[in-house]
């Protein structure tokens, strides 16, 4: 059998694509990347009435072949055929927002000026209907030569007409094409029928409009953001926390019966100590990240996003970026590669190479495993007054400076390397929706299975090599192991790099394989003081802050947090950003200056400390 | 449109309705009848027009800049929304429309 028809959705950004595409293909997608740029390519399977399967894509939302973005640039290659190792799809089918024709009409036309078998999808008349607009599908039909079918993705209304459509739309083919036209002409035509397919209009909708008073009130909309903002950040640590303690338990519960069942080896010590802990260290942070994304996925489908990059761009703006650069930057807050993939919406590519450079500094959900063990076991639980705890003023502090900092170098790389006309900001602000349950779900999984997946071969993986270099070889008795294994060597290597800021060589031990990704560090940290701690069980059973309170000073506690603000350890970010940037050059430049600024912040740090008489 | 039309609109609406688009007060409807194309950056200028904001659109501010700043503008075009920044508003020469012929 030849391999199954391809079937690629098309239309204008807010036309509701992917929730037809949701629709039609159910949870189970595909979710990978264009090869050569990181704009997500989704494909699932969609069954048509015929009992025919066909691979679905769902193409980024596009206004014109003509490309303004990477977006639009995959959009405009793969329905020409021209995106290399990617077939050019079979049927195509042009999603239309009803309630909005007259903008949609006219990217339909220029899709279909290309003579491809087509099927207009008309969505969201629900919500045409809502604001009070009448549509007749025959109209439309008549005057662009193609089958129409009205759809309410969301209701699942007219899935099997668009299937029936699909399944005829080769052999109908070549209808009456359109033939080309220029813009402008797009645009009257698309205006005329658009009244035409309009059979009825009351008076507009206003829901809309008295929303965006509010939220976009030059005064209320700042605060009501900074009330979201704080709402999201309050969410993902007060809300993830019985999540996070359950799933701690049940990893201490696993280790233990783990450790009771099999008998003292090396091999039982590498998977509790080694497996279990180590990737455990990491796993319970799952809460965290899917509460965080839940709050973006939210504000996405709403339409808030829009609003909040319209409220931050007079800000961004300062630092020579635009609002648009505000949502993958909000991304990065729970992960630098979505945030990073973010910025393919940016049309300018200097605001997008710069966005691209600063993402790393927010403070994403991996740090936070390590901010929260070493402010456990060094920072007092006292209250600064106002009900404002220390531990969580010294937290909010590293957001601040992560935030202060990529600002800092924003403003710097604007007037140096990423140097150019100011860039602009031109962004649709689209319908408020309500954001649907089944849509979060399947994206909030993506999410969190994207983590997980991380956590069971990157995170795995070093932390079974890192187990295995710190046991081997094995040392001689009175020897401590941490010192005669190769992991000692290596880190007594970089200690003398790491020594005049503070740092010592357990340390400089843990840096090494928190080069992978940040939270291996508080994994590893465990890992080294369990193998150092060898059979003694009262020392192996002290807790990690213990360990690390009877280790380090506090300066050098504060120098570690300080270093991991702006440190770029995180192996996916580093080969995002190469593939995004399409090459070594800027990955390098990120590493170069963010380890120097990590360098430097955790050197003053300490000293400044040592200073003060901490 | 050409330039010839363009001027002759300007001629017929007179100078008091006119104005450049980041004059336009909150609420009023306007038309586009001019944009300097030249002075904004290519990409920019396409994705205006793709989102409608060209010549003969009819127009209105919704929202202006945070804070009591100008920056950015929201302007509906059609049935949408559009968040500009006031460099493309100023680029973009209106003519109030009458509201009889709103």
């Amino acid at each position: 059998m030849s391999r199954p028809r391809k079937v690629a959705l098309v239309g204008n950004p807010n036309a509701g694509k992917s929730a037809l595409f949701n629709a039609l293909t159910g949870a189970r997608q595909k979710i990978a990347n264009y090869p050569g740029v990181t704009v997500e390519r989704k494909s699932g399977r969609f069954i048509l009435p015929t009992g025919e399967p066909v691979e679905m894509t769902d193409l980024p939302g596009a206004y014109g072949l003509d490309p303004t973005s990477p977006d639009e640039e995959v959009t405009s290659k793969v329905i020409s055929g021209h995106f290399p190792g990617e077939a050019a799809p079979d049927v195509l089918i042009v999603v239309l927002d009803a309630s909005n024709l007259e903008q949609h009409l006219v990217f339909a036309q220029e899709v279909l000026a290309l003579g491809k078998p087509t099927v207009v999808a008309l969505n969201m008349v629900d919500l045409a209907e809502r604001d009070g607009l009448v549509l007749d599908p025959a109209v439309l039909q008549e005057e662009l030569g193609v089958p129409v079918i009205p759809t309410v993705a969301v209701r699942r209304r007219g899935l099997g007409e668009l299937g029936e459509a699909i399944a005829s739309a080769e052999a109908r083919h070549p209808g009456p094409g359109i033939t080309n036209l220029t813009q402008t002409e797009r645009r009257v035509a698309a205006h005329a029928m658009a009244d035409a397919a309009i059979l009825s209009e009351s008076k507009r909708h206003r829901l809309h409009a008295r929303l965006d008073r509010m939220l976009l009130n030059p005064w209320l909309g700042p605060v009501i953001l900074l009330a979201l903002l704080f709402v999201v950040f309050q969410a993902v640590f007060a809300w993830a926390t019985p999540f996070a303690d359950a799933l701690d338990a049940g990893v201490t519960w696993l280790h233990d019966t783990v450790k009771a069942l099999m008998p003292p080896s090396l091999l039982r010590d590498l998977i509790t100590e080694g497996v279990i802990s180590g990737v455990g260290a990491v796993v319970v942070f799952l809460p965290q990240i899917v509460i965080l994304f839940a709050f973006i996925l939210a504000m996405e489908a709403s339409g808030y996003m829009a609003r909040a990059a319209f409220l931050m761009d007079r800000l961004m703006a300062r630092v020579g970026l635009s609002g648009r650069s505000f949502i993958p930057l909000l991304s990065s807050f729970a992960c630098a590669i979505p945030g990073i993939m973010a910025t393919r919406s940016i049309t300018d590519p200097k605001d997008r190479l710069t966005t691209i450079l600063i993402a790393p500094m927010m403070t994403c959900s991996a740090r936070l495993p390590v901010y929260a063990v070493i402010i456990a076991a060094f920072i007092p639980n006292t209250n600064v007054g106002g009900g404002v705890g220390l531990q969580g003023l010294v937290l909010f502090a590293l957001y601040v400076a992560g935030v202060l900092g990529a600002m800092l170098v924003a403003l710097i790389l604007r007037r140096s390397v990423t140097k150019g006309e100011a860039s602009g900001f031109i962004m649709e602000l689209p319908k408020y929706q309500l954001p649907r349950l089944k849509d979060m779900a399947i994206g909030l999984w993506q999410r969190a299975w994207i983590f997980l997946r991380r956590a069971g071969t990157i995170i795995f993986t070093v932390t079974v090599v890192l187990w295995i270099l710190l046991n081997f070889p094995q040392a001689k008795p009175g020897e401590s192991q941490v010192d005669a294994s190769i992991a000692g060597k290596l880190a007594n290597g970089l200690a003398v790099v790491v020594e005049p800021i503070g740092f010592n060589r357990d340390m400089a031990l843990a840096l090494i394989p928190a080069m992978a990704a940040r939270e291996v560090a508080v994994s590893s940290l465990a890992t080294t003081y369990a193998v150092d701690a060898g059979d003694n069980e009262d020392q192996q059973a002290a807790e990690l802050g213990d360990q690390l309170k009877s280790r380090w000073t506090l300066p050098m506690a504060l120098a570690f947090l300080a270093w991991f603000v702006f440190a770029p350890q995180c192996m996916s970010t580093i080969a995002v950003t190469r593939r995004e940037t399409n090459g070594w050059k800027w990955p390098a430049f990120m590493l170069a200056y963010l380890f120097g600024l990590a360098y430097v912040a955790a050197g003053a740090t300490y000293w400044i400390a040592v200073a003060a008489g901490l | 449109m050409d330039i010839a039309n363009q001027l002759q609109l300007v001629a017929i609406s007179g100078s008091k309705s006119l104005m450049t688009l980041d004059l336009l007060p909150i609420g009023e409807t306007a038309r586009i009848v001019a944009v300097d194309w030249s002075a904004l950056v290519p990409e920019e200028a396409r994705r205006l027009r793709a989102l409608g904001l060209e010549e003969g659109a009819r127009v209105a501010v919704a929202h202006r800049g945070i804070l009591g700043g100008r920056d950015p503008i929201a302007v509906t075009v059609g049935r949408m929304t559009v968040a500009v920044r006031r460099t493309h508003a100023l680029a973009m020469n209106v003519e109030i429309l009458e509201r009889a012929s709103i």
